[in-house]
């Protein structure tokens, strides 16, 4: 560790009784502590959920044998959480907002039957299809959303009767049989991978271009939000830190990239992913939208008094869940190549974890989206590794329940130290 | 103290009680003296320190947590919960109703209290011929097996009254009784009041009503800023007619010296136009809708100008305020407003906000805070939409915008990323009121706006008051602190019982004369 070379940031409040010259670097070492420990105390839930799903992962990695992080099954296992990873960031936006939404484990069911009706039955192309399923998920989350906004009736209780009647729903519509297969097109979305181009090289190119392209923004993005916050008079890391941040960050890059790029390169889902993860982050941290979420969630009556159309917003968020519930009905239906009577079971309760385990509250106002897809990826590699090693199902859920029930309390815990 | 008083010893016997919370002491030296089977009141201003009082003496403060000593019957006690003094005898009905709403009125009655046979199984013969045998003693007709939320909230207070003699009750405090009640079944509990003081149960009744404390009491003591000021006899025997006037109880909470505790005026160039007018403006409560908290208000405010709104608790301001700024609380009936000459619908918040309104909330912990969020989120949510491109906001904008707040209205926090929770309630308030300056209103009506302040933070927010006036907004001040309306404002309205009951010119305003008229009541 180096000492900071800026002179631009003021002095940390703390050790008031050492005006003297006391040593510099001890002195500038430890005021960089106390920032780094103070930024991960602000964002703790966050910043601890990733030092578990890393500790996980390393730790599969050995009891594996190195079997997790093995090329294909990387893929495997983002292939795997796809959808489950898309109906976490939309459940921890309603669940900001200070709602829940049960019904999203049979909308899945329902929308993956309406497409299976749409394509096997009708023959429609798969695209229209797609549209429609996400049309028919819009719908879905507005007539929810408007029993929940408009008339007033608790979100646990509408989505509770969803859950009754899109399954209900699925099975009048599929009359109790799965119906497959789909067009190849459409099973691409949960299996497909993006097409190899260029010559051979031994890894997948395209996959090397957007890793590349990846790795650039993040730097870029992290060079700027330091300028800006050194041209603010903020607290900063302390350059040494700071490159220290920027090599790991692009060692992590490197790494995943060139594990993929070994394989099939980027699968498809993950791409869709990311575009989500990047769209509804931005919109949530920048967007007007989002931050009457978070106000709505944090204190509903001085949102409303502040001038936020309470009724609006909470519409429009459920509105968005119907539609990411659709989305993932589709790539889940991809993946199984069938609309069954009994998808997505459970799904809700998967989402609803992995928001909680990413840093929700039970309260609302708190939580990012970015947080759920990591809930959801702790999940994921839980499941998948534990499956790996020949832990049963039984046993798999014995400690899915305690991981969900220690990260909340973990959270909890800390937060009322924090309130001393 | 009434020398005339009988030797007989006090029930209770409270001497030198000081309590304070960090950086605020509530009580300092309180002396209360209640003699047996007389009616007590006691009255003060809000914030006089009457509830905490109240607190000491129950035990929700528990011993150790405050100093001096309390004697009941004689014998010093040391309670250290609420179960405590009930145990003893000491039975304090809260101004806010603690029923509940689904049970019957014979099981609120038993609440934590049940009669059982055996030791865990409830006896409901007993418990209902008891019940109606209380009922009957606080002279409620109805049946115990009525839930209470079928009946009105006079008779709900008489449940309270009952489930307080269950527990037999030496002394009974009642909070406020009658601020929710119509005039006929206050007339009815304070009715039984003497009646329980006939029966020998001593009485401490906190209440802002004059006439009502001149109609029932034997003896008043008044708080102010936390002191006991003075005891004084209103009669001296259960039967015969009040010798003491409102005025001297009115001297006695009023009775301080104004300090230099406000800035100087500075005075608006402008043209002094009419910002606000308001006229017939009528709300009714929004579940009770017999009851109007606001009747009939009509009032102006004009540009430059700061205009007060005094009032006891449950005058119907902030219900006023709230309705303003649309129609944020109650039932709206009737009335018009105009902001800057032009008709305003304000049927909403942002209807309201953009004919030109802010409202500074008097709880802003509920209702004027997003708590857990930071101060830079908190200060632009009113105005987030003059801070965007096509929808996203400009952060940059959004932080120097706070910078500037957090500097010019010295708001004492690390950096604008700092949450709001973890400031202290004089810098909360500075947040809620930058919000409201920078979505740049024409009005603003500021509810209690130093309420849990302490005094440097008071001048600060002043001085913000003042230089808003300068500027040529128009302010309409709600503050229960009458020092602080004379101290600040041009003209005041009084309301009493949601009517306005009067307007003063600050050059004709004393407490005496603000009092007078915020205790006018409509018989």
């Amino acid at each position: 560790m180096t000492t900071s070379t800026s002179p631009t940031p003021p002095a940390p409040q703390d050790s008031p009784g050492s005006p003297g010259q006391g040593g510099p670097l001890p002195e500038a070492a430890r005021s960089a502590w106390a920032l780094l420990v103070s930024g991960m105390r602000a964002n703790m839930r966050q910043y601890g959920m990733l030092i578990a799903l890393l500790s996980i992962v390393v730790l599969f990695q050995i009891w594996t044998d190195g079997t997790l992080l093995l090329p294909n099954n990387v893929s495997n296992l983002i292939q795997q959480n796809g959808y489950i990873l898309i109906l976490a960031m939309g459940m921890m936006i309603v669940i900001i907002a200070g709602h829940i939404d049960l019904s999203v484990g049979s909308l899945v069911a329902f929308v993956g039957a309406m497409s299976a009706v749409m394509m096997v039955k009708h023959d429609m192309p798969w695209v229209l299809a797609l549209v429609c399923a996400l049309l028919i998920g819009a719908v879905a989350g507005a007539w929810q959303g408007f029993f929940i906004a408009y008339v007033g009736i608790p979100s646990f209780i509408v989505t509770l009767a969803g859950m009754l009647l899109f399954r209900g729903l699925t099975q009048i519509v599929l009359e109790g049989q799965s119906l497959s297969p789909f067009p190849s097109g459409f099973q691409d979305l949960a299996k497909g991978f993006i097409p190899e181009m260029g010559p051979y090289t031994q890894y997948h190119n395209p996959t090397l271009v957007i890793g590349l392209v990846a790795l650039v923004i993040l730097l870029v993005r992290e060079y700027r939000d330091r300028k800006r916050q050194l041209s603010f008079s903020l607290d900063v890391l302390p350059t040494g830190l700071w490159v220290t941040k920027c090599v790991a960050i692009t060692a992590a890059v490197a790494a995943f990239t060139l594990t993929l790029a070994s394989f099939h390169g980027v699968p498809i889902v993950m791409l869709v992913m990311c575009v989500l993860l990047i769209g509804l982050g931005y919109v949530m941290r920048n967007a007007v939208f989002g931050r009457h979420v978070y106000a709505l969630g944090g204190n509903k009556a001085a949102a409303k008094l502040s001038g936020v159309k309470d009724k609006r917003v909470t519409f429009l968020v459920f509105v968005n869940m119907g539609v990411l519930a659709a989305l993932a009905g589709c790539v889940y239906a991809a993946r199984l190549n069938a609309g069954t009577p009994q998808a997505g079971l459970n799904f809700e309760l998967e989402a609803i974890a992995a928001s909680f385990i990413g840093g929700a509250s039970m309260s609302g106002g708190v939580g990012t989206v970015m947080g759920a897809v990591i809930g959801g990826l702790v999940l994921g590699v839980l499941n998948n590794g534990m499956s790996l090693v020949g832990i049963g199902t039984d046993y798999q859920q014995v400690i899915k329940g305690l991981v969900l029930l220690a990260a909340v309390g973990f959270d909890v815990w800390n937060k009322r130290k924090a309130g001393r | 103290m009434s020398a005339a008083a009988a030797p007989e010893r006090p029930v209770l016997d409270m001497r030198g009680i000081t309590k304070s919370f960090p950086g605020v002491t509530a009580l300092s030296e309180v002396d209360l003296t209640v003699r047996p089977g007389e009616i007590h009141a006691v009255c003060g201003e809000n914030g006089a320190g009457k509830s905490t009082l109240m607190k000491v003496l129950s035990g929700v403060h528990p011993h150790g947590s405050y100093e001096g000593e309390i004697l009941f019957e004689g014998e010093p006690v040391t309670f250290r919960d609420i179960r405590a003094s009930e145990r003893a005898g000491i039975v304090i009905i809260h101004q806010e109703l603690a029923l509940v709403p689904f049970l019957s009125i014979a099981e609120n009655i038993f609440l934590g209290n049940e009669r059982t046979s055996g030791r865990y199984r409830v006896d409901w013969n007993a418990t209902l011929r008891s019940a109606g045998e209380l009922l009957e003693r606080v002279g409620l007709r109805e049946k115990p097996q009525t839930p209470v939320a079928d009946i009105g909230v006079g008779k709900q207070q008489l449940v309270e009254i009952a489930k307080a003699l269950s527990k037999e009750v030496k002394l009974l405090i009642l909070d406020e009784p009658t601020a929710a009640l119509n005039d006929e079944d206050s007339a009815q509990l304070l009715g039984l009041i003497m009646e329980l003081r006939d029966q020998g149960v001593a009485c401490i009744v906190i209440s802002h009503k004059l006439g009502e404390i001149r109609r029932v009491a034997d003896t008043v003591t008044v708080l102010r800023d936390g002191r006991s000021v003075e005891t004084l006899t209103v009669r001296h025997s259960a039967e015969a007619e009040p010798e003491l006037s409102e005025e001297r109880i009115i001297k006695a909470m009023v009775g301080r010296d104004l300090e230099h505790r406000f800035p100087e005026r500075t005075t608006y160039e402008g043209a002094h136009e009419t910002a606000l007018e308001v006229n017939g403006w009528t709300v009714r409560h929004p579940v009770d809708h017999q009851r109007k908290v606001v009747d009939d208000v009509s009032l102006t405010v004009r540009r430059g100008e700061i205009v007060g709104i005094a009032g006891l608790m449950g005058a119907g301001r902030t219900e006023l305020a709230m309705s303003l700024f649309g129609r944020s609380y109650g039932r709206y009936e009737a009335g018009t407003a105009r902001v800057n000459g032009r008709e305003a619908p304000l049927k909403t918040v942002p209807d309201a906000i953009s004919a030109g309104l802010a409202y500074v909330t008097e709880d802003r912990k509920q209702y004027g805070l997003n708590l857990i969020d930071t101060i830079n989120r908190n200060v632009s949510l009113a105005s987030l939409s003059g801070m965007t491109r096509r929808g996203v906001v400009d952060e940059h904008h959004e932080r120097s915008v706070a910078e500037k707040y957090r500097t010019s209205m010295n708001i004492k926090a690390p950096s604008v990323e700092e949450q709001v929770v973890r400031l202290s309630g004089g810098n909360q308030q500075k947040v809620v009121l930058s919000k409201w300056i920078h979505a740049d209103p024409d009005v603003l009506i500021l509810d209690e706006p130093t309420r849990g302040i302490d005094v440097g933070a008071k001048f600060e927010i002043y001085t913000v008051i003042d230089q808003l006036a300068a500027q040529g907004k128009a302010v309409l001040f709600i503050s229960s602190e009458l020092p602080e309306l004379l101290g600040m404002c041009d003209r005041i309205y009084t309301m009493a019982e949601s009517r306005l009951t009067g307007e003063v010119a600050r050059a004709d305003a004393t407490q005496e004369v603000l009092m007078r008229q915020m205790t006018m009541t409509r018989s």
